[in-house]
């Protein structure tokens, strides 16, 4: 029945689809004013070459602070809904039990080949040295905060996956990685109120605004570019630290039992 | 429309078509990943750089991978029920 | 119809299969791929209203800066999409994985309904 159901709201909403984007303008033909102004003054007032991070992070700049909180609390709720349960079920002590008979037994996790060892020292580097490039450079070339993020998380991701788990905790120690998101999280806001101190309005462009096409140009937008990038980077590490650690201790203590 | 946008526009129908009919997730991730390369190809396809560096950045690289990273946690807690 | 309407079918098809696959699903996660793939049908759509024949993209690193380009703000809005989906996706999946825990299945019909 409720196949039958699905296939009869399916084709009305088919219908509904076919008969509203008849009425759309035909593809390529753009009619509205808004981004024909942005596209012909935004280069010039803001320094910025790159105009869609320049609607993001300055024209538009409230509704990247929702998005980067947006971001800031699933990965909160995500961390908070998988640790809690399991110091609940579990408790710290047995945790530390099993880790201590594992370490006496001698079993550790299994080695990694050759190859993901050479391949994950080599990507290391470049990950984080791109990450930056990406991070810094949003607003003369594509990228940004949230891309050039993203790539300097995948860095830790790789030296987990070249070498084991408490490599990985070490380089990425979680109470590190939630302050250090935090304060960028927080920077973003901190640069909004100092516009503000200076008596224009929140997130107005106030620091200096430079040359094109040079790195440290366009002002605000540099700025926020970075924090919002290190915030994506702590955020996404958190996550990654926090689904490893419960997988990772798992399995110790299902080994040793 | 040319060609090449026709078809990388039916590409993306049938790629989304094939991540919603691959039943088995762990198939379904790779899907996934494919499919955000697709978009991303589109995205590049009509003048938008930066969209589709966020769409590699996210479809084929985040998203599978916390795809994956739940799949563990469901097979060891599954595991554990034994 | 014009030739250029395939853009806007391609975002209705991906909308309704994305549909399609969240009601008809068996498995928890490939229930939240299929949210995930609902949520891209936006991208397409969004990406063809900000379409302007024989633009490029509005990007003037470089080249003379009045040059004919698509438009930024739907790009700027796909952005923010694009990062809203990555942060749906993980939440749902974390919902996942707890009711994997309490319930003991993935099935979304076996799911035992709410104790109040």
């Amino acid at each position: 029945m409720r196949t039958g159901l699905l296939a009869a709201g399916g084709a009305g909403m088919a219908a509904l689809f076919l008969w509203g984007m008849a009425g759309l303008p035909p593809f390529g033909s753009y009619p509205g004013p808004y981004g024909d102004l942005l596209d012909s003054f935004a280069v010039g007032e803001r320094k910025a070459t790159d105009v869609v991070s320049a609607v993001n992070f300055d024209y538009r700049g409230f509704d990247t602070l929702g998005e980067e909180f947006i971001l800031f609390v699933s990965v909160a709720g995500a961390t908070l809904l998988l640790r809690k349960i399991e110091e609940s079920a579990d408790g710290e002590e047995s945790r530390e039990e099993s880790e201590r008979e594992d370490r006496q037994a001698g079993r550790a996790p299994p080695p990694t080949s050759d190859a993901t060892r050479a391949f994950g020292v080599a990507l290391v580097g470049l990950t984080v040295l791109f990450g930056l490039y990406m991070i810094s450079h949003g607003q003369t070339t594509p990228g940004g905060g949230f891309q050039g993020g993203v790539i300097l998380a995948t860095a830790p991701l790789s030296v987990y996956l070249a070498a084991d788990a408490r490599t990985f905790q070490r380089i990425a120690p979680r109470s590190v990685v939630e302050w250090v998101g935090s304060m960028a999280a927080a920077a973003y806001i901190v640069l909004g109120l100092a516009a503000v101190v200076l008596g224009a309005e929140f997130l107005r462009n106030v620091t200096p605004l430079g040359e094109e096409e040079k790195m440290g140009s366009s002002g605000n937008i540099f700025w926020l570019n970075l924090g919002v990038g290190i915030e994506v980077a702590g955020g996404f590490v958190l996550l990654l630290s926090v689904f490893i650690e419960e997988a990772l201790q798992r399995r110790l203590r299902r080994e040793s039992r | 429309m040319g060609f090449f946008q026709i078809g990388v526009f039916l590409l993306v129908a049938v790629s989304a078509l094939g991540v919603v009919r691959t039943r088995d997730p762990l198939a379904q991730s790779v899907a996934v990943s494919f499919y955000g390369l697709v978009l991303s190809l589109l995205f590049f396809l009509h003048q938008a750089p930066d969209v589709a560096l966020s769409q590699i950045v996210v479809g084929a690289v985040a998203l599978p991978l916390m795809i994956l990273l739940a799949l563990s946690r469901i097979h060891a807690q599954d595991e554990e029920r034994k | 119809m014009s030739p250029g309407f395939l853009a806007y079918a391609v975002a209705a098809f991906v909308f309704l299969c994305g549909l399609w696959g969240a009601a008809t699903s068996r498995h928890l996660v490939h229930l939240v791929i299929c949210v995930g793939v609902l949520q891209t049908s936006t991208y397409v759509l969004l990406l063809a209203i900000g379409q302007k024949a024989g633009g490029v993209a509005p990007v003037y690193y470089g080249v003379p800066h009045d040059l004919l380009a698509v438009d930024p703000v739907v790009q700027a809005l796909m952005l923010t999409d694009v990062v809203v989906e990555a942060t749906v996706v993980a939440l749902l999946l974390a919902l996942a994985v707890q009711a994997h825990k309490h319930a003991g299945t993935l099935d979304p019909d076996a799911l035992p309904r709410l104790k109040g």
